[in-house]
């Protein structure tokens, strides 16, 4: 899988939890972009990222992503590795 | 449809992702009952109470949420929350995990220092347990302990006292002996739920450290799902009866072309072996009270032929009603329905042919249609949907297939009379109509939770809320129970009524449908009306509250001689009555008995 096939399915992911088909995300995108992006929301986008791409996030890395790019530099990260 | 998203075997993960746009479908459904949900957690219940409201929302209920602060299940049920208080919960979960335990046996710890420990982990439970009670009279649903994800003394662990599988395992038969002598205590077996979704994922550690969730965000559906069948059972919203496809459903083979001689059935073979497993499996059901009916394309007499292969479990006599023609599926399990004078939402069809599956999803909506496939996988498909799941047995229960054989009887004698009254005449009825007893409460909160048809205004009660009812003076309680030459009915007509001065509200009237037309109705409005009497009470007033199902009853008080007296838009209307001591009495056929006279 590519970086922007990735970019592609973590934006579906986010327009499923959020109900929002319109929504759309960039690599600088934080939670403060994002109305409704707290950290019981957040729960759920990891979760449902490491059941699409099969992959497990590290306790530190999912503290340290700090905008859509790096979550997906890390899925990427695992996903390929 | 996101609605199908629900459905056993679900897709925890699609569930977990478009949990907005399923609540979106659903909220906007038609006739949902509310009930307030107080989620009393040890760890975090967010996404519990998210998924859980959705497949409430699919049995029909709308919930309101309580929530607890973090962890601080004990806390709020101890020291009376204000706020919990106020909300009145219809049904309080504690949703406990072993995380909660405050601690475990260590080595070294004699007999008597582990009983010690497990006495006041367990006392602290207890404790809370009658306390909700006393402060909320609403049932409680409690987790038991799951397993612990690593075991110090390895396979032993379950052996020595000092190991956790050991000191789990005693905390849950103690909660177990609370559940048996506690009516409106029910657990939610996480225990077994953890095993069967697999206890090394369920009970991930990262779920933990990293939002204190106890078990991991994928099986929350899972424990949801579980917790919504024993919620939708307390509010009689369970399933009561299969209708059963017979080849390669029953049987392997297919009748008609193979003959019964050569059904692929019994002992000998694995595959029949499958299927004699599976027709254990439903007898065991039926034992429970569910009743079993045959639904199948099938000529009939092939049918017939198939169903007295020597190595059936289930004999025809176990039937209800067979079925088999060549009329889609749907319309025949709709007549079923209203042979039995069931809804058509009431039944569970099992069936190996995915179109006729699909027919009947999509013709008679809220019957239950698992996905058969394999033989071998059949128990799986019924029993893990919870469609049938116990919350109560009553002696009903038990006695159900009886009491609809009973009634198919009568319904033969009924053809045999070209009078009515004779007919019913030849039943030899005789009713108990008396003050709500104790010993019926259950099956009286069962009623008013189940009865939908014959139902004036759908008013539900818990058993708690009833007993606390009829120990009320302004408040006149009635049941009905009939026995006739073919057997005993049992309890199956309640009126509520509130008293005000010299008048009478009518606050419930329903009646089960396996006694309509048998003038039962009669022969409680004439208790009613020697009851009002008796205390001075001149004027009843009914209600009607019209509901997609009891359009039977709308002109119900009409025949009771009662006038309408106003009708808004809505159909909501009432009728008042007034009674004299020249009452007439209306019921001409039943025998009244006195309590107990019955049972002889």
């Amino acid at each position: 899988m590519n970086r922007e096939d990735i970019f592609n399915t973590v934006t579906e992911i986010f327009r499923d939890i959020f109900d929002n088909k319109s929504l759309v995300l960039a690599d600088h995108t934080t939670a403060d972009d994002v109305e409704e992006w707290d950290s019981l929301a957040h729960i759920g986008i990891i979760t449902a990222i490491q059941e699409e791409f099969s992959i497990e996030f590290s306790m530190e890395s999912v503290f340290e992503m700090k905008n859509v790019g790096e979550l997906v530099d890390a899925i990427m990260a695992l996903h390929n590795g | 449809m996101m609605n199908n998203l629900l459905e056993y075997p679900f897709d925890s993960k699609m569930i977990l992702r478009k949990r907005r746009a399923i609540k979106r479908e659903l909220t906007g459904s038609p006739n949902l009952i509310e009930k307030r949900i107080a989620i009393l957690g040890g760890s975090t219940t967010h996404d519990i109470r998210e998924i859980l409201e959705l497949f409430l929302l699919k049995h029909g209920i709308s919930s309101r949420f309580y929530e607890s602060e973090y962890g601080r299940f004990w806390e709020d049920a101890m020291f009376g929350q204000e706020e919990l208080l106020k909300f009145q919960p219809d049904i309080i979960y504690i949703h406990t995990s072993n995380r909660n335990i405050s601690a475990y046996p260590v080595p070294g710890q004699t007999e008597k220092e582990i009983n010690q420990l497990l006495e006041e982990e367990y006392t602290k439970y207890e404790s809370m347990w009658n306390k909700l009670n006393e402060d909320y009279h609403c049932p409680i649903i409690q987790n038991n302990f799951e397993l612990p994800y690593y075991r110090l003394l390895g396979n032993q662990d379950g052996v020595y006292l000092q190991g956790r599988v050991n000191y789990i395992s005693r905390l849950n038969m103690k909660i177990y002996e609370y559940a048996q002598k506690h009516d409106h205590f029910f657990i939610n077996d996480i225990h077994y739920q953890s095993a069967d979704y697999g206890l090394k994922e369920w009970s991930d550690p990262f779920y933990w450290y990293m939002y204190k969730y106890a078990l991991c965000i994928n099986a929350i559906p899972t424990l949801a799902f579980h917790l919504s069948n024993i919620i939708k059972s307390i509010f009689g919203k369970n399933k009561k009866a299969l209708a059963l496809d017979l080849d390669n459903t029953l049987w392997g083979g297919i009748v008609g072309d193979d003959g019964a001689e050569n059904l692929v059935l019994g002992e000998e073979t694995a595959v029949g072996q499958a299927y004699t497993e599976f027709q254990t499996y439903l007898k065991q059901l039926q034992s429970q009270g569910i009743l079993l009916n045959v639904l199948s394309k099938n000529e009939e007499e092939n049918a017939v032929s198939g169903l007295n292969h020597p190595q059936m479990v289930i004999k025809p006599e176990d039937f209800l009603v067979i079925r088999a023609n060549w009329e889609p599926k749907s319309v025949n399990l709709t007549e079923i329905a209203k042979e039995l004078n069931l809804l058509p939402e009431a039944f569970v069809f099992v069936d190996d042919n995915p179109a006729e599956r699909e027919i009947v999803r999509q013709q008679v909506p809220g019957a239950a249609v698992p996905e058969i496939c394999k033989p071998e996988h059949s128990i799986y498909a019924i029993d893990r949907g919870g469609y049938f799941e116990t919350t109560v047995l009553s002696a009903d229960d038990l006695k159900r297939n009886e009491m609809y054989r009973e009634n198919r009887q009568r319904e033969k004698q009924k053809q045999s009379f070209s009078n009515y009254k004779e007919y019913l005449l030849s039943l030899n009825m005789a009713a108990e109509i008396a003050p709500f007893q104790q010993v019926y409460m259950a099956r009286i909160a069962q009623l008013t939770n189940k009865s939908n048809q014959f139902n004036l205004t759908t008013r539900r009660f818990t058993q708690k809320e009833i007993e606390q009812l009829a120990a009320r003076d302004d408040y006149i309680t009635l049941y009905g129970k009939v026995t006739d030459c073919f057997g005993d009915n049992g309890v199956v007509s309640l009126v509520i009524g509130r008293v005000e001065k010299s008048c009478l509200h009518i606050e419930l009237w329903l009646m089960s449908c396996r006694v309509l037309k048998r003038d039962l109705e009669y022969a409680m409005m004439d208790e009613l009306a020697g009851q009002c009497l008796g205390r001075n009470i001149d004027t009843i007033y009914g209600y009607y509250y019209p509901t997609s199902k009891n359009g039977m009853v709308r002109n119900f008080y009409e025949t009771q001689g009662f006038s309408k007296e106003e009708e808004d838009s809505q159909g909501n209307s009432r009728w008042i009555f007034h009674v004299t001591p020249n009452y007439e009495k209306k019921n001409t056929v039943i025998r009244l008995v006195k309590l107990g006279e019955h049972d002889e």
